[in-house]
């Protein structure tokens, strides 16, 4: 890939190219509302007030808004990320006990670095190394809903006290559901290969022993990574914020689906499990349901259930976990958001 | 040599996988390239993240996918 032969071998080209990127970053997030209001408003002169205008506004500008957070952020996290592992976090987790091993497990699931692809290597690896099933399920759950991506979105669009509100409520969904899963005793449906498997060889701990410029170049790898990956779904999802930013009227939310309304936060996790998106996806929804007067807490809850219970990952997960099993996880979780919601939404009224 | 790529299939073991043939073409070594794909059996190489790679039934890499010329180092120490 030409980026990633385009990193400089040098550590003067390194640092050169950092701080280039770095200034290109600002200045590109500094003009990019200007550009567009001229490019509309003054090149083609597009009424400002029609839907149309509005929707190819919000479309463009937050695309680049996005694509350059996603930037900032994936590549800080990554680089950050770099000095842990999932074999480190295994082995602060080993001899835990349920209760105390739950509360660790949600809290490394969020500085772990770990992509859903990889739940059921992770899965069989904790288990078979004799971590409890449920505090195992704390961790998978909270690396997905307490995701760096979700965090860094929250804090720049919302603000640190949105963000911080939903990295509590993220850790405590994954802290109970993985403890209550336990006390359940879903051991029991897990598929018996899982207990029987030998984890053979030397572990390998890929956070040790790296130089400073190769987490730097693994930085740059995962940006493009990432971005190749979700693209599709931050297209969609600010293609639908889009027609919603024109076209609903403003505070349609505030009328139809309130606070006060007792079902608001229901019918959006219902609507959220089954929609499959990430967190980049997910952000301009967000941020243009919020605008049109949804309340917060419905907000983040909708936002949860699509990105904690995703069908594809369900179906990975089928291959360790017994139908039985995923069921109750997905109604567990569930729940777990549901009351989040409308906790935040009598906390922020 | 026989040399294995663990991965399910995630754009990370392609990348992994080409500069493993990148690696080999560079130090002109004959090796036969596998992928393993079976959950279970890449979770018994004690893989918790995908891509890992595995030369000759021993784990060198697992997490991350390294430079073509640090696997090419590698498989130097392996061979």
């Amino acid at each position: 890939m030409t980026l990633v032969e385009a990193v400089p071998t040098t550590r003067r080209g390194m640092a050169a190219a950092l701080v280039g990127g770095f200034a290109a970053w600002i200045l590109l997030y500094w003009v990019n509302e200007w550009v567009w209001d001229w490019f509309f408003y003054e090149l083609l002169a597009m009424p400002i007030e029609a839907s149309a205008t509005q929707s190819l506004h919000f479309f463009c500008y937050d695309t680049v808004k996005i694509t350059l957070l996603l930037v900032g952020i994936i590549f800080v996290v990554t680089v950050l990320r770099s000095f842990m592992s999932v074999e480190r976090t295994r082995a602060l987790l080993g001899g835990k006990r349920e209760g105390a091993g739950n509360v660790m497990a949600a809290c490394l699931g969020v500085i772990t670095p770990f992509c859903s692809c990889s739940a059921v290597p992770a899965f069989i690896g904790f288990v078979a190394a004799g971590v409890p099933v449920g505090v195992t399920l704390s961790f998978l759950i909270a690396s997905p809903l307490a995701n760096e991506i979700a965090i860094g979105l929250l804090w720049t669009l919302f603000g640190w006290r949105i963000a911080a509100l939903y990295v509590v409520a993220a850790l405590s969904i994954a802290i109970v559901a993985g403890w209550v899963l336990g006390r359940l005793g879903v051991q029991r449906w897990v598929e018996p290969f899982v207990f029987e498997t030998r984890l053979g060889g030397q572990v390998i701990d890929p956070s040790a022993g790296l130089s400073f410029d190769q987490r730097i170049a693994m930085g740059i790898e995962e940006v493009g990574t990432i971005l190749r990956k979700i693209w599709p779904y931050l297209m969609v999802g600010i293609g639908v914020g889009a027609v919603i930013h024109g076209w609903v009227p403003t505070d349609f939310f505030t009328t139809y689906a309130n606070s006060d309304n007792p079902f608001g936060v229901f019918v959006a996790v219902v609507m959220g499990v089954p929609l499959y998106s990430n967190a980049a996806g997910i952000m301009p929804l967000v941020e243009v349901l919020y605008d049109k007067g949804l309340p917060m807490g419905t907000v983040l809850a909708f936002m949860m259930s699509v990105v904690a219970l995703s069908l594809p990952e369900l179906v990975l997960l089928r291959r360790v976990l017994k139908p039985q099993l995923l069921a109750t996880f997905v109604a567990v979780v569930a729940s777990g958001i549901v009351a989040v919601g409308y906790l935040f939404n009598v906390v922020l009224a | 040599m026989i040399i294995k790529v663990l991965g399910s299939g995630c754009r990370n073991c392609e990348r992994l996988e080409q500069h493993t043939r990148e690696a080999l073409t560079a130090l002109n070594l004959a090796g036969t390239i596998e992928k393993v794909t079976d959950v279970g059996e890449i979770a018994g190489y004690g893989v918790m993240r995908t891509p890992g790679l595995v030369v000759d039934e021993q784990l060198v890499v697992s997490g991350r996918v390294p430079s073509a010329v640090e696997i090419a180092e590698l498989l130097g120490t392996a061979s």
